[in-house]
């Protein structure tokens, strides 16, 4: 068998169904047997593409995504996209050709050296000098993207090595002995984390991205129920607990919601389930959560103590530990729920005092009114992906998310231009499933091409541009700390959205009144094609914030609230935005 | 907590291409202080040891551990306590030596210290030292004032002490 015919064997030994690439000359032995396989190729216009399509794949499904890529430029393309699924512990298994290996480090055409620029953005990287290595390589690249926490790998394929024959064996052994992921939390931890709960009298549940990873999310809300607690996100963790339950306070952090961030200042006991205490999440370090115990669950020792200190750790799979708590907690005699109905009725006061205003009739459309009308038009279970900077935020803070894998996002690494190949690779994952982009003018531009994909394939996602000519968030940041000096980021009158997408024979709409987004966009995922709908939205509209490097409460720029709250709320802005 | 303190870190890794660039790479990016790297075979087959002295305090050095830990191809990681520890590094030292007199000063110094002479040339001496990296500065300050030509050291490499393994 060829080198080549044993990747394609291999990835289909290991369940896959659709692949997105690119071709090019080193690929050609690999191509070529893609056309006579029965395996999926999804031809992206973008090699970055290929590698959020398989992101947004992984997210979406819980599989390894995989994308594909030629050397050099193919490679270095495929690089943003990669280092996305890094940061957000995606499991993807990204495919790059390579020169020749006799041609190697000699700066051959289209020679970049793969294997070093991807070292510090994967979980692990392989190259193959002999098609031997093949079938060992990719079992062991989906066993390490997927295992454990998740994460990107890996592989460089050389031409020579794709087009050597060799005797494949049926069972490939994948050797690894430096790799063993912790699954069960330590029992005494797991006890210890027992007896902080019970005696907390304040406590609060973080969920990151983790809850999801691990599919822990029936636990999670189990956990929550049995304490009282209230339970905030990550950016990462949206989707983990149901955003519509009483105790849910919604995602916490920069951009978080008020009473989320209020009250994981008060808490005495902070259980961070499967998160990295980002500086987006956690605002200023010594002010976090300054008066909690806080217990860590996470799969990987090194999170634990790199960003806060913590008094609890337990390293394990977040579904056994939380399985194992739930079973320590069950058995007290006093429920831990009773014990917090006082702080639990606190939070909801609190929380009842801060019920973001989502309706206005301005034109042009408030972005609250945007989401609301997003919100009203797609089903509970509709997979929604966004690109990064304010629509990401208005989405993150304003939009209810339900249930997991439905908010798909690019949180650590901040990709513009995530929301829609995300979105291919979710839908191709989830055929089933309406999936909606909600992009920025400015990131999507930077995918547009990719209009050429869903329309080739006939992948009907349908992308919500909330266009404000901005590239709005750092447009934000130049209003509140900059003086109002708007550099560089006044976006001009082109292209004209609608065009663009007809340009690829893709439907195009523009809505500008209150009430049209709602029916245009029903009405687009009721046509089972895809489509895109411009959105003209008010430029000036701030989603207020906390300053870089402040503590969580200290909040510039005024909340919209649905109604002034009669009663006295225990806790009031800090500061109001200047110069605005 | 924020006592800064050198460790001295052993870690069996495989012994494979591309390792060394791992462990490196990480310390880059991470922003850890190397001072120095050592590598070679191990006792066991397929396995290289690495030993890394670096500068940091406790929660920089956790993290270290815990990071390198992340790498597939590293196996174990330890840091080892200095008091329990034998730390030895080997130097090769040219020396001017245009007299003879210079050069049988030079020779009793290399004595004193158990160094060797394993070149000679009419105006030149290599000694060949082993020791703990102090030693080793200890003969390098009395030889300088004649002239040193060239150093090679190999920076320490170490093991703990007694018949515990990692």
């Amino acid at each position: 068998m060829k080198g080549s015919e044993a990747i394609i064997k291999s990835l289909k030994d290991q369940g896959v169904d659709v692949v997105f690439g690119y071709p090019g000359g080193v690929l050609l032995p690999l191509y070529d047997v893609i056309y006579s396989s029965d395996l999926k190729h999804i031809l992206v216009r973008h090699e970055q593409c290929a590698a959020h399509a398989a992101d947004g794949y992984a997210r979406a499904s819980g599989k390894a995504g995989v994308c594909i890529g030629t050397s050099g430029p193919g490679a270095t393309n495929l690089v943003t996209g990669i280092a996305t699924a890094y940061m957000d512990s995606s499991p993807v298994v990204a495919i790059a050709g390579q020169v020749s290996t006799p041609l190697i480090g000699n700066d051959a055409f289209q020679e970049v050296d793969t294997i070093g620029m991807t070292m510090p953005i994967t979980k692990h990287n392989f190259q193959a000098m002999h098609a031997d290595e093949i079938p060992g390589m990719i079992k062991s690249a989906f066993y390490i993207a997927e295992s454990g926490r998740p994460g990107p790998v890996v592989l460089d394929l050389p031409k020579d090595v794709q087009d050597e024959e060799f005797d494949f064996e049926s069972a490939p052994s994948m050797e690894l002995p430096g790799y063993k992921p912790t699954k069960r939390g330590h029992p005494l931890q797991i006890k210890r984390a027992a007896e902080l709960i019970l005696h907390a009298q304040k406590p609060v549940i973080l969920a990151g991205g983790g809850v999801i990873l691990s599919s822990s999310s029936e636990e999670l809300l189990k956990l929550a129920e049995i304490t009282g607690a209230p339970v905030t996100t990550t950016l990462m963790g949206k989707g983990a607990f149901p955003e519509d339950h009483p105790l849910s306070l919604g995602m916490l952090g920069m951009h978080g919601k008020q009473v989320a961030n209020f009250t994981v200042d008060d808490c005495d006991c902070l259980i961070a389930v499967g998160c990295r205490f980002s500086d987006r999440t956690t605002g200023s370090i010594p002010l976090f959560a300054k008066n909690a115990k806080i217990i860590h669950i996470d799969v990987d020792p090194a999170e634990i103590g790199k960003n806060v200190d913590v008094n609890v750790p337990i390293v394990g799979d977040a579904r056994i530990i939380l399985q194992s708590l739930i079973r320590i907690l069950s058995q007290h005699k006093t429920p831990a729920m009773e014990a917090n109905a006082a702080w639990t009725r606190h939070v909801t006061k609190l929380k009842n005092a801060f019920i973001p205003r989502l309706s206005f009739d301005d034109i042009p459309l408030k972005p609250q009114q945007t989401i609301k009308e997003i919100s009203e038009a797609i089903t509970d279970d509709t997979i929604v992906t966004t690109d990064v900077g304010q629509n990401q935020m208005w989405m993150a803070h304003y939009f209810t998310s339900k249930i997991p894998r439905t908010f798909l996002s690019s949180g650590g690494l901040g990709t513009m231009g995530f929301g829609f190949p995300a979105a291919i690779g979710a839908k191709v994952a989830k055929p089933e499933t309406d999936v909606v982009a909600v992009c920025g003018d400015g990131g999507f531009l930077m995918v547009c091409q990719d209009l050429a994909t869903v329309k080739d394939y006939d992948i009907p996602v349908v992308i919500c541009v909330l266009d404000n000519r901005y590239l709005g968030m750092v447009a934000q940041w130049q209003k509140l700390f900059y003086n109002n000096r708007i550099s560089h980021t006044k976006l001009g009158e082109v292209p004209d959205f609608v065009k663009l997408a007809e340009s690829f024979d893709i439907r195009g709409e523009k809505v500008e009144k209150p009430g049209e987004l709602r029916e245009t966009l029903k009405d687009a995922l009721r046509s089972g094609e895809p489509a895109l709908i411009d959105v003209v939205i008010d430029p000036d509209e701030i989603l207020p914030m906390v300053p870089p490097g402040r503590g969580l409460t200290e909040i510039v720029g005024e909340y919209k609230v649905e109604r002034e709250y009669s009663g006295e709320i225990p806790y009031k802005q800090s500061s109001k935005v200047e110069g605005d | 907590m924020d006592k800064q303190r050198t460790h001295i870190i052993s870690a069996l890794v495989l012994h494979k291409p591309g390792v060394l660039q791992r462990v490196s790479g990480l310390f880059t990016r991470r922003g850890f202080n190397i001072e120095n790297i050592t590598v070679g075979t191990s006792e066991q087959e397929n396995m290289a040891r690495m030993t890394i002295i670096a500068r940091g305090d406790e929660k920089v050095l956790e993290q270290i551990t815990k990071q390198l830990n992340k790498l597939i191809e590293v196996i174990k990681v330890r840091d080892l306590d200095p008091e329990n520890t034998v730390k030895r590094e080997l130097c090769l030292i040219k020396v001017y030596t245009p007299t003879e007199r210079v050069r049988s000063e030079v020779i009793q110094y290399a004595n004193i210290f158990r160094g060797r002479i394993i070149d000679v040339s009419p105006e030149s001496l290599t000694i060949e030292l082993t020791g703990a990296p102090d030693k080793i500065e200890a003969l390098l300050d009395l030889v300088r004032p004649f002239g040193i030509k060239e150093v090679a050291r190999t920076g320490p490499t170490a093991i703990s002490r007694g018949s515990k393994t990692i």
